[in-house]
């Protein structure tokens, strides 16, 4: 029962299948078995939030779960976010306020805050802090990702110098 | 970084899983949320030849009120109880614990029965599960349910008293009198990290008096710990700042927490007390004191 497993589940509404050890993260399932490589892989011990996806709608840690316990699931991640190649609103508001620099806690944070949106699409700063609290950024200091998920949150924010 | 091969199982039933756990005993872990269990495996601190996942068990996932006693199952997430109305209306003690309990992506997977059975001196569930007087439902494939009283369920640093083969089924937490006053407070060095400590207080006061006071502490010993000498010095006391004061000194007095890389024992320590009293003044507010 160490030997591959069939894993089928849905990823951004795609069926998809690959099998894999069962000790195979999901994380790891999802780039190097489907290749999907946005989901970033930190500190793979549940800290940096970095691998952040959503499993049938609830953002988890995709280091901190099996890929044979997503069989069946439906899994979300950063490359289902954009529509027809467009950046989808959430994403624009990010954009907009320069939330992020070097790009490698952003498919987390993007995840979790669309999470955060689909459950209260009109939080304050400080439920926003609270649902971000999960996710590490080294570079930004995290101002202009809460200005940006205000901005998304339909918040009125001055858009940041360009 | 990532966890060595395991022979997987995820039985459908609980029996199946009891009869997996008799068969591998010790060199099997049950699976539950995952949250700590995955990490110590990534780390390979935790190098179980068997996982047991409990996710696809059905009925190990219920919460109800009956009979002046709240229910959970132990594979309830810690999310789900979060936003259940029950577990707010019945159960504040768990309620005031678990926001404090990591974030939000891990709350979505990790159980009330896997945080418990893990028995982490710094987690929050087994202050609750103390300081609420909490019954454990333990079953095993051989000798059927029994049934723990929190205070002799942890044993020490992630040591409970369950036995190899037997699973944590469910949490009975009997209600506290109406009108108790519930606070939480910790100190981490992050939101969402595990506390250096934390105090969970319970308040109940009758005409400014108490006549019900339970302190829990977390981060001060190898287990979660009750305060029972602060606890008995307040019942029958005026519920005020100077009765705060010389409980929190009780509480923390004979403490001897352990140092670490995040604070050394006489700095916990210190905290323990500080918080003890912040808990109580914020839990004597809860219950309408002044």
């Amino acid at each position: 029962m160490t030997d591959p497993v069939q894993i089928d589940l849905v990823v951004n509404g795609q069926p998809r299948s690959a099998a894999a050890e069962p000790r195979r993260l999901l994380a790891d399932f999802l780039r190097d078995d489907l290749g999907l490589t946005g989901t970033h892989v930190g500190c793979e011990h549940g800290v940096c939030g970095a691998c952040t996806v959503l499993v049938d709608g609830e953002p988890v840690r995709s280091c901190l779960m099996f890929a044979v316990q997503a069989r069946g699931a439906e899994v979300r991640t950063i490359e289902g976010l954009a529509e027809g190649g467009r950046l989808n609103p959430v994403q624009e508001a990010l954009w907009n306020s320069h939330s992020f620099q070097c790009g490698f806690c952003t498919p987390g944070f993007v995840m979790q805050i669309t999470a955060l949106l689909e459950e209260n699409p009109t939080p304050g700063e400080a439920e926003i802090r609270e649902a971000l609290s999960g996710n590490i950024c080294r570079c930004t200091g995290y101002q202009s990702i809460v200005e940006g998920v205000l901005r998304a949150a339909g918040h009125d924010v001055p858009t940041a110098a360009h | 970084m990532k966890p060595p091969p395991f022979e997987y199982h995820a039985p459908d039933s609980l029996e199946e899983a009891l009869d997996l756990l008799r068969e591998h005993g010790d060199e099997a872990r049950p699976l539950a949320g995952g949250q700590s269990l995955v990490p110590m495996m990534n780390f390979r601190l935790a190098r179980p030849s068997v996982v047991i996942d409990l996710n696809q068990v059905p009925g190990l996932s219920e919460l109800d009120a009956a009979d002046g006693v709240v229910r959970c199952g132990a594979m309830v997430r810690e999310r789900a109880a979060e936003r259940s109305a029950v577990v707010h209306e019945r159960a504040p003690l768990l309620a005031a614990a678990l926001p404090l309990i990591g974030h939000e992506a891990i709350r979505t997977r990790g159980t009330l029965g896997g945080s418990l059975a893990h028995a982490d001196p710094a987690a929050e569930l087994p202050a609750v599960a103390l300081a609420a007087e909490a019954q454990l439902v333990a079953r095993s494939a051989e000798r059927g349910e029994r049934v723990l009283g929190a205070d002799e369920f942890f044993a020490g640093f992630f040591t409970t008293a369950l036995e190899p083969d037997e699973l944590l089924v469910e949490i009975r937490l009997p209600e506290v009198p109406a009108g108790s006053g519930v606070r939480f407070e910790e100190v981490a060095r992050r939101q969402g990290d595990f506390a250096m400590v934390g105090v969970l207080a319970v308040l109940h006061t009758a005409d400014g008096v108490i006549d019900d006071a339970r302190l829990a502490l977390i981060g001060v010993a190898d287990r979660a710990v009750r305060a029972r000498e602060a606890e008995a010095a307040l019942i029958g006391a005026k519920a005020d700042a100077g009765a705060f004061a010389e409980a929190a000194a009780t509480a923390a007095r004979d403490l001897e927490p352990m140092s670490d890389l995040h604070g050394s024992s006489a700095y916990r320590k210190h905290v323990a007390e500080r918080l003890v009293q912040r808990a109580l003044q914020g839990a004597a507010e809860a219950a309408g004191v002044r």
